[in-house]
Formats: structure tokens, C-alpha cells, sequence
């Protein structure tokens, strides 16, 4: 017998909390629902997978470098130390009126709050043959099955989409010597979020892994066999490839489908304030599936990201719990790897320069690192930093933004924010040469190497 | 072994890769790789030729066939590998492979490493046609026939170099695991092969500086001691050596880099499993249950060792009146349990099935003895960055001590733990750049870089 519904048998007069989706949104509100509270029956709902694995490790798990189980952040023992129920079914409606979840294959399900965290789905925008057979997105260890189907003896593929994860999935593929085209919309790779000069870095590096990358580029129509299989794409540029899978990854959207026609309120997600809490009382939504009706300053309103996900699921066990609290995540960061470039961002480092901003670009002559600095044209506050093929440290970081430091400080003291491993060359020098060249009349003193730590730790980040 | 890199040609075939070693597909094998493979296989040949005989009848010949064709198609086979081939993690297929995923080949690999410590350890005469290919080697070097320790030192040597070629050139755009790699094949070339050789030649205590007391439970033995002090000044400077080591600098590295400067730049054993075990090291449990197993098996080790000196001494000093033959059998056993069975045997053999560190994690003193320090005095850490962390679990799944890095790094928590012996692999594999080895200072070192649980400051506190 499961163990999350024997739990609910058991002691029926406690608060029962319902969490639907056993990603990181709903898998965080349910282990700080545990901190708090003792008593409360919690059952996290997934059809997806009886455990709470780590989505962004899909791609690790097809190119062979984890297994499934080592994408499971937790072992399976915790789940039932921590009395947090999990109960593997697909929730096709709820009555939020009864207070009910309509599963699909138990009995009804009755909560007393709810939280919904169901995630998000593959967007498909209409293209003719989407619903081909060997057309697929990737999000869900579903797809990742269907994915392993789908690529078997295969020899070419076309990804749509210049994002995150077309990205992730040509290097799937390409670890599998499948012949990888890629379909980018715009003129240059993911330069919806990146600047030019990174943007441009992305591109050499998917074609130095041998990708067939097709910018301004559109899917016009996907061709099938005589068996309703792909067999091929025809692009906006009138271009026919053959291949014989087709990856759309033109972004996500909510997977909130299942909730519509309900008296919850929905726009593209489940809009929720600013404590995650929905029209409808007692229940809430986080993580991809939930839209700010106020989005926070600069922030979208839907935050299709890992932490942001982890922080409102914590955000969202604090009100369950009784502890209103209002979702207000930090410094705005963000981090993902491009093939074999890494790259962070801190602060905000939009595509474009408003007139109030300027940049210093630096670029390492392999082509495969680059810091840039954002900052204000009048005051040089410092605004946000991209850093690529160069890790920096998080703390350090956010501190200066916080701090409103300006360009010649924080150049100064570049060393501090370094997180590469030991041994590694460190640039601030370069970069600090690349400043002088911009503005020929100043100069970088650069901190010297000896009071690296005190600099971090003793400049009040610990203590604050 | 490992080095076996065979790919079939159709990767997704489920059935075509149940027999392959191990399998990335992302890339061509060059010709000369294959030839090397080749020439690889050739030296095997040899080498078994030997075993069955005739190494005794054609000594030089065939040690130059066997060793010279391993080791050149080793070292070419390990640099043509990753040739133009863009700098990265090169973990594709690790969990596909036969070899590298306890299939079947890992299974034939773990008996047959097995079977050969067996045949060292207790039927040595049974490897009589190795040792004698080896005696031109060892005249040459020692002065003297070879037996069966300078047979398995060269042997194990030559897997450090091999495979850290390969290694170094799979980390091609890590300097920090290129630099370590350089120093575990330096010191295992060095100071566990050549110098106790040309000691020997010199008429001197076969003497070997990169293991002390208690890894080398030999070492401060009364027996010993005696020993040195009767063989004259090099005895005595010998004696003074492996005192300071243990007692004073084995401290004072590890106060200021972790038990790192040892277990994974110096030690011989940390050597092997860096390099001939690193198609190994995600082999290990990362299981909370291991963890508890490993602490009660490690620190029992080290008590075991800790008693057996001192009953060593304190019979040497009632000169085996109260004590009689107790202490020498409680020494008899050690050697046999914990320095054979275990750190040959078991440590080595099971590379293939239980991953590289087997013995590093349950059973040596000295890393029981280092972690102890490293966890209460040290200045290293693994720094965690904030909140960059994604839980894929890379780290978890390549740290061959089975430590779970990922329940750290999830938390934003810096990592101190007695077993993590700095190979900085977890850093290398980390997609977002949250991991950094780190000496700093001893306070904050266990700092958990988001605050979460601070609840009721101010609101944004809580992640």
C-alpha cells in the first residue's frame, strides 16, 4: 500500500495539504512544510515519476554520464521518514468547491490546501506535422523515454528552437553521433536574452561541436513518411533536411490544461499574488505553472527557472504554514552550459543597452571566454555581469550589486569574485587592461592576491 | 585494463553495446588509436606467454615485447583519446559501458585483478615466469634478481603513467587535475619505484618515503626501529624521516591544505585510483547507509592499528614476558587481514565492481587518521556557491568517496568531511560552476551560503 495514502488513513483529523507535481516547486513546499509542521498530512501527486529527480539532469542521463537514480536528489527512505506522502497518478481535474483532486487512477483525493506545482509542457505552435510520429519536446522523463524510442539507429535530427534546451538537446544527440540541424528563429543564437558579443561566442562554439546551425531560420512544415513518421523539415528559407527526428524546443509554457474551465483563474499560468496564493482560498500555485498578476520590477511574470522554483515552493510553505510571507527572491541570477561553455549571470544584463547604460566587454583570444559589465553611463553602478567559460562567486557578487559598487571597484577587486578551481589563469589583469583602453585617462590598482580571503570574509558578507 | 576503449558502431543498439567496454559514441576512434589498441593487446599476449613460461627461457626479449607494447600502445592509445577534441567533460557513455557499469566485462576484470593479488600475495612461485622476465629490469636497477614485489611495483607504476596520461589528457582544460595527476605518477615513479630500487643498489633499507606509519604499519614497529638503528647514519636518518613525517609534517599539510597535499598528490594507493580507477570512482555508494558503514569500518582500522603498535612496543619492552606471542599474532593478522586482503586484494581487485576508493573509504588508517584532522583542523574546504545549484548530481554521481556533494551544494552548505580527499573531480564535473576547493580560514568553514532558516528577520532571509 502506498505509503502517503496509508498516512492519510491513518490520522485523518490533522490538515491535509495536497501538493500536485513532484518537481522542485512542489518537492521544496512539502520538505519545508515538514520543517515546520509535524502534524500536517502532506502527499505530493506526480504522474511523472513515483520520486522527485532532478529535471535538469534529463540530458545527463541519455548521453550516459548518470543513471536515473543518480538524478534522485534524495534517497527513496526519505520520503516516508519525513511522513511526506507520494502517490504516483495524474490528476485530471479539481473540484475546488468539494475540495477533491479527480485522479485518474485512485479514489478522489481530499485536501484542505492545496498547492499547485504542475510544471511545465513543451510549447507546439501550430507547425504542420507537429503531431508526427518522431516529433517530440523535451521536459519530463517521458520525453526522455520517448527520446531514447525515437533516436534509435537514427542518423540526422533538426532541433526548432534557439534556446536553453535546444542547446542541451544537440549535444544529446551529438553524443550519440546523430547528425544534428539547428532551426534559430532569430539572427543569432538565444539573442532574445544574450548580448551580440556572447550570443556570437554560442554560435562558433554549436558549430565547432560540428552542429549544422541555421540562424534566421524558421520550421515552416514537418514531412511525413508513408507511415506517419518525420521524415524531414521544410524551413522558411524553403530548404528541405532530411532527418528523422524533429525536436521542438521553442520554449515551455504552463501545463495547466488540466485546470481550465475550473473557477481558478488562469491567463498563461495559474495567476497567483505575491504570496503565491491563487482567487480560490487555500490554494496556491508555484513554480513554472504560476504567473504573477504583478510581475516583480525587471522580472517576468512567469519564472521558468530551478531556484526560482525552489524559493517559491519554500516562499509558499511559510503561508501554508501560517507564516504569510511574500515571494522577494534576491539579486536576479542565473547560470547554464552550452555544450562545454559555462556561463553565469548576476544582476540584470539585458540583450540591448538602454541610453542610461554602458558595457565593458572582455573576450580571451581562444573565443571561448568573456566577462561583461553592465553598468550606469553617469555614476558606473554597477548593474550586472555575464560571465562565460569564467565562474564567479555568487556572494561576492550579489554583494557588489547590492552595494552599488562602481565599475573601478569591483574591477579592482575582480580576484574576489573568482570560483575557478586552483590553478586556473585569472584575468583581472586583462580586463582591467580592457577598462583602460575605454578610459585611457583612469586606472585599476588591482587588490592585491594575499588578502583574497579578507576580502571575502571579512568584508561583511558573513556578518551583515 | 581500462584503457580497453572498444565502441560498436551502432551505439543505440541496446544489444550491440552490451559487450563494449566503455562507450562514447561522440566521437571516431583514429587509426592509429586502434593500432595502438592493438599493439596494446599484443603486449598482453606477451605478457601471458611469460606468465606461462617462457618469460623464465627469453627474459629480455620478451620484457621488452610485453612491457614496451603495453606501455607504448597504453601511452599512444591514452594521447590520441582526446585529441581534436574540444576541452571538456568527457563522461559520455560512462554509464552505458560494460567495463565502466559492472557488466559482465567489469566482472572478468575484477576476478582476473583479483586472482593475480592472490597469486602475489600467497602463490608467488605461480608468477615465476613474470618474475624472471623481469630480472634484466631489476639488475639493472638493483643489482640483484627480480621477485615478485618488483614485478608488481613496475607493473602498478606503469598503470599510473598510462593512465595518467590518459587522465591528463581527458582533463586537458583542468590545470588543478593536470598538476595533481603530474604529482601522483611523479611520486609513484619517483618515490615508490626508482629510489627504493636504487637505495637497494646502494646496499641500503629498500626504503620508500611516500608511505608512512599508519598506512605502513611496518614503519614504528619496534622490529623496525631496531632495524634502522642498527644499519648506521642512513638507518637513523631514515628512523628521523618517517618520525617527522607522521608526527610533524603529515600535520601541518593537512592543517593547511587537507588531506588533498596526500591521498590524491603523494599517496601510492590514491595514485592508482586516480588514474587506473577513475573509469571507476562513480562506482561508489553515495548511500547514507555506506557513509555509516564506512565510519565504523575506517575508524576501527585505525584503532586496530593504534593497539597493535602499542602491543608491539609494550612487548618489546617486557621483552615478551607478559605479552608473549599475542602481540606478534595480532601483527600477523593485521598484515594479513588489513594490509593483504583488504588493500590489495579487496582495495584494487574490486575497482571494477565497488569503484576506485574501496580502501581509501573503509579501510586505511592513514586516511582515517587525515579525515579526523581534516574534519576538526584544517583550513580546507569545498566552497559552495550560493545558489547556482541546479541538483542535477554530477558531483554525487563522480565523487569516489561516496560522499552525496549534491546534499551539500543543494543546501548552499560548504562541504568538511573527513573522507573527501580533494581530487576536485565534483568541481571539474559541475555544470554551474557551485564547486571550489578551497583553503581558507578555519572559522565559517561549514557556512551555509543561503540563508533558508532564518526565519523572522526579514522576509527575503528564507531562501
Amino acid at each position: 500500500m502506498n505509503s502517503g495514502l496509508y498516512l492519510i488513513a491513518k490520522k485523518k483529523s490533522f490538515m491535509h495539504i495536497v501538493i500536485i507535481g513532484n518537481g522542485i516547486a512542489g518537492i521544496s513546499a512539502a520538505r519545508y512544510i515538514r520543517k515546520q509542521n509535524s502534524e500536517a498530512k502532506i502527499t505530493v501527486v506526480s504522474a511523472e515519476t513515483a520520486h522527485f529527480y532532478s529535471r535538469t539532469a534529463l540530458m545527463y542521463i541519455y548521453m550516459g554520464h548518470m543513471t536515473y537514480e543518480n538524478t534522485k536528489p534524495y534517497e527513496d527512505w526519505f520520503w516516508s521518514k519525513n511522513r511526506i506522502g507520494l502517490l504516483q497518478d495524474y490528476v485530471e481535474t479539481v473540484d475546488f468547491d468539494g475540495k477533491v483532486l479527480v485522479l485518474q487512477k485512485n479514489d478522489r483525493l481530499s485536501y484542505d490546501k492545496l498547492i499547485i506545482a504542475a510544471g511545465s509542457k513543451s510549447n507546439k505552435f501550430g507547425w504542420p506535422g507537429q503531431n508526427l510520429d518522431g516529433v517530440q519536446g523535451l521536459y519530463n522523463r517521458q520525453d526522455l523515454t520517448l527520446l531514447e524510442e525515437n533516436t534509435k539507429n537514427i542518423k540526422q535530427a533538426v532541433i526548432v528552437g534557439g534556446g536553453l534546451i535546444g542547446v542541451e538537446l544537440g549535444e544529446m544527440l551529438m553524443s550519440r553521433r546523430i547528425k544534428v540541424t539547428f532551426l534559430v528563429r532569430e539572427s543569432s543564437y538565444w539573442n532574445n536574452v544574450l548580448p551580440p558579443e556572447e550570443s556570437d561566442m554560442i554560435n562558433r562554439h554549436i558549430r565547432e561541436h560540428h552542429v549544422d546551425l541555421h540562424l534566421n531560420t524558421e520550421l515552416k512544415e514537418i514531412v511525413s513518411d508513408e507511415n506517419g513518421r518525420a521524415k524531414g523539415v521544410v524551413t522558411s528559407k524553403g530548404t528541405v533536411i532530411d532527418c528523422q527526428l524533429v525536436g521542438l524546443t521553442a520554449g515551455v509554457s504552463p501545463n495547466v490544461d488540466f485546470l481550465k474551465g475550473t473557477e481558478l483563474a488562469i491567463k498563461k499560468g495559474v495567476l497567483v499574488n505575491e504570496y503565491l496564493e491563487t482567487n480560490i482560498p487555500d490554494v496556491s500555485a508555484v513554480g513554472d505553472c504560476a504567473q504573477f498578476i504583478t510581475p516583480l520590477p525587471n522580472r517576468r511574470p512567469i519564472e521558468q527557472v530551478w531556484y526560482t522554483g525552489r524559493m517559491q515552493g519554500i516562499t509558499v510553505a511559510y503561508t501554508v504554514c501560517g507564516n504569510r510571507k511574500k515571494y522577494k527572491p534576491r539579486t536576479w541570477f542565473n547560470s547554464a552550459k552550452f555544450f562545454d561553455i559555462e556561463y553565469q549571470t548576476y544582476g540584470m544584463v539585458m540583450p540591448k543597452l538602454n541610453e542610461q547604460e554602458e558595457q565593458l566587454y572582455w573576450e580571451h583570444s581562444d573565443g571561448k571566454k568573456c566577462l561583461k559589465f553592465v553598468y550606469q553611463k553617469n555614476t558606473q553602478q554597477l548593474l550586472g555581469i555575464n560571465a562565460f567559460g569564467i565562474r564567479l562567486r555568487h556572494e561576492v557578487c550579489e554583494a557588489w550589486l547590492n552595494e552599488g559598487r562602481t565599475l573601478d571597484y569591483v574591477l579592482a577587486h575582480f580576484k574576489a569574485a573568482n570560483f575557478d578551481p586552483e590553478f586556473y589563469t585569472t584575468y583581472e589583469k586583462e580586463v582591467a587592461a580592457a577598462y583602460q583602453k575605454q578610459y585611457p585617462n583612469k586606472k585599476i590598482n588591482l587588490v592585491p592576491k594575499k588578502n583574497l580571503f579578507d576580502m571575502i570574509f571579512k568584508s561583511g558578507i558573513f556578518h551583515r | 585494463m581500462a584503457m580497453l576503449d572498444l565502441k560498436p558502431d551502432f551505439y543505440n543498439d541496446k544489444a550491440a553495446i552490451s559487450m563494449a567496454i566503455t562507450v562514447d559514441a561522440s566521437y571516431e576512434q583514429s587509426t592509429l588509436q586502434k593500432m595502438a589498441l592493438a599493439l596494446f593487446g599484443l603486449g598482453l599476449l606477451l605478457f601471458l606467454v611469460s606468465f606461462l613460461g617462457l618469460g623464465k627461457t627469453y627474459p629480455l626479449p620478451l620484457f621488452l615485447g610485453a612491457m614496451g607494447a603495453m606501455g607504448v600502445g597504453g601511452f599512444l592509445y591514452a594521447y590520441e583519446a582526446y585529441k581534436n577534441r574540444p576541452e571538456g567533460i568527457k563522461n559520455n557513455g560512462v554509464m552505458f559501458g560494460n567495463l565502466t557499469n559492472r557488466g559482465a566485462v567489469a566482472w572478468v576484470a575484477a576476478v582476473f585483478i583479483t586472482g593475480f593479488y592472490v597469486l602475489l600475495y600467497w602463490h608467488a612461485h605461480l608468477l615465476e615466469g613474470l618474475i624472471r622476465m623481469m630480472d634484466p629490469l631489476s639488475f639493472f636497477l638493483k643489482g640483484k634478481a627480480a621477485n615478485e614485489w618488483f614485478l608488481y611495483g613496475f607493473l602498478y607504476t606503469l598503470a599510473v603513467l598510462v593512465m595518467g596520461v590518459k587522465f591528463i589528457r581527458k582533463y586537458k582544460h583542468n590545470r588543478y587535475q593536470q598538476i595533481r595527476t603530474v604529482s601522483v605518477m611523479f611520486f609513484q615513479l619517483g618515490f615508490a619505484f626508482l629510489i627504493p630500487a636504487f637505495m637497494e643498489l646502494m646496499n641500503q633499507p629498500e626504503f620508500y618515503f611516500t608511505y608512512f606509519w599508519p598506512l605502513d604499519s611496518y614503519k614504528l614497529r619496534p622490529n623496525w626501529v631496531q632495524d634502522m638503528m642498527s644499519k648506521g647514519g642512513v638507518g637513523m636518518v631514515l628512523l628521523l624521516v618517517s618520525a617527522a613525517t607522521t608526527f610533524l609534517v603529515t600535520p601541518i599539510l593537512t592543517f593547511f591544505y587537507g588531506k588533498r597535499w596526500y591521498c590524491s598528490w603523494v599517496c601510492g594507493c590514491g595514485g592508482l585510483a586516480e588514474t587506473a580507477g577513475d573509469p571507476f570512482r562513480h562506482l561508489s555508494d553515495k548511500s547514507l547507509k555506506a557513509w555509516r558503514i564506512e565510519r565504523w569500518m575506517i575508524y576501527s582500522v585505525l584503532v586496530l592499528v593504534v593497539i597493535m603498535t602499542l602491543l608491539l612496543w609494550l612487548n618489546s619492552a617486557w621483552q615478551g614476558g607478559v605479552l608473549g606471542g599475542i602481540s606478534n599474532g595480532f601483527a600477523q593478522w593485521y598484515g594479513f587481514l588489513i594490509g593483504s586482503m583488504f588493500s590489495g586484494v579487496v582495495g584494487v581487485g574490486f575497482y571494477p565492481i565497488m569503484g576506485s576508493r574501496v580502501w581509501c573509504r573503509f579501510g586505511c588508517p592513514m586516511a582515517a587518521l587525515l579525515g579526523l584532522q581534516q574534519k576538526f583542523f584544517s583550513r580546507f574546504r569545498i566552497t559552495t556557491n550560493s545558489g547556482q545549484c541546479i541538483s542535477c548530481g554530477n558531483c554525487s554521481t563522480y565523487c569516489e568517496m561516496g560522499i552525496d556533494v549534491r546534499a551539500y551544494a543543494q543546501k548552499g552548505q560548504n562541504i568538511v568531511r573527513a573522507s573527501c580527499v580533494g581530487c576536485g573531480i565534483c568541481a571539474a564535473v559541475c555544470p554551474r560552476g557551485v564547486l571550489k576547493l578551497e583553503n581558507g580560514p578555519t572559522n565559517n568553514r561549514t557556512v551555509i551560503h543561503i540563508r533558508r532558516d532564518d526565519v523572522g528577520i526579514i522576509d527575503n532571509s528564507v531562501y
